[in-house]
């Protein structure tokens, strides 16, 4: 018999256009943890400090997160509460492609607070890793990635930007 | 049938014999990313090793930017060679790296960024006898990459070091 599969990609969304933003709704309920991929970058100048996410469009203060991160001649460590996102990486620009990789563990239960944890790296600018809890014990079907941390503006991401969804079955 | 979203693409496991390098050639294009699944352990005379990634054949328009800690600091540094840290043999007898490379959209007309994290744990104190590592990579290279060569630079990947190749399709 076979195995059923593990790793399943939900969706994958390339942008045509810039976006300030992109969304993955009505999440299916049925793996155990959540994988987010992404590569992008966003226009201009940035102005904004780095990329986060939002849970069920939730746009309270709900979020918080630790990072951990190095630009090239320094490491670093910071933390922040009640933010109205969940940080998952830093920002770039100029055609500075920036990976993102977040997983996001036990996203369908009703019982606990959802926490993911990430690693962003950009080679021109900087590698960072970190953690954000979301204060809601609400199963997630939305996901909406902003090219923002509402440290400032957002600036948009550019066309071309990709973001995958996948989902991982533990049983 | 639904296609397999992560597939394993080649696997080496380093014999008796040593090797001094472990290449992936003719790498398929039909995957969106690629994922390197390492566990390396090499012979030269020290606590670590280093190993150098290649691109097609080409260790040129490289750089990359880290984050380091080794149990008491944290450092950050950039440089133009694909190298990361791994387990030397004067490190704990059976103990390997454990090392993840992710490159996402390989076979695109852009540059290519990539991710790598690696580590080794020995229930030391000694100074220089672990390290967590996380790297932001650039190859200034719009070539699709066809094959990955991974180079001991102290020394040869001793017995039972392991290389797996996966790609991934997010569709």
């Amino acid at each position: 018999m076979a195995s059923a599969p593990t790793y399943t990609p939900i969706a994958t969304q390339t942008l045509a256009t810039g976006a300030s933003s992109v969304t993955f709704s009505s999440i299916p309920q049925t793996y155990t943890d959540l994988v987010l991929v992404t590569q992008e970058y966003t226009t201009g100048t940035p102005t904004a400090y780095g990329i986060s996410v939002q849970f069920n469009g939730d746009t309270g203060s709900n979020y918080s997160n630790t990072l951990v991160s190095g630009n090239g001649s320094s490491a670093a460590s910071s933390r922040a509460t009640n933010k109205i996102g969940a940080w998952i990486g830093y920002e770039s620009y100029s055609a500075n492609w920036t990976n993102i990789v977040t997983n996001i563990q036990n996203y369908s239960n009703s019982t606990t607070y959802k926490t993911l944890i990430t690693r962003s790296s950009v080679a021109s600018n900087y590698v960072a890793a970190g953690t954000s809890l979301w204060r809601n014990t609400g199963a997630i079907s939305s996901i909406t990635v902003l090219s923002t941390d509402f440290g400032s503006a957002s600036t948009p991401f550019v066309a071309g930007s990709t973001f995958t969804l996948y989902g991982i079955t533990a049983a | 049938m639904a296609t397999s979203t992560y597939n394993l693409i080649a696997s080496q496991v380093v014999g008796s014999g040593g090797a001094s390098s472990v290449d992936f050639s003719s790498i398929p294009q039909t995957y969106t990313d690629l994922k390197l699944v390492m566990s390396v352990r090499c012979n030269n005379a020290a606590y670590y090793s280093k190993s150098e990634i290649s691109f097609n054949g080409s260790t040129s328009n490289q750089v990359f930017r880290d984050l380091t800690g080794d149990g008491s600091s944290a450092t950050s540094s950039t440089a133009s060679n694909f190298q990361f840290i791994g387990v030397g043999n004067n490190n704990t007898a059976n103990i390997f790296s454990n090392t993840e490379l992710y490159i996402p959209n390989y076979t695109s007309s852009n540059y290519k960024c990539a991710s790598l994290e690696t580590n080794d744990e020995n229930n030391s104190s000694a100074a220089g006898a672990a390290y967590v590592e996380m790297q932001a990579l650039l190859w200034s290279s719009t070539a699709a990459i066809n094959e990955i060569t991974i180079t001991g630079i102290t020394g040869n990947f001793v017995q039972y070091s392991t290389f797996y190749l996966y790609g991934i399709i997010n569709h």
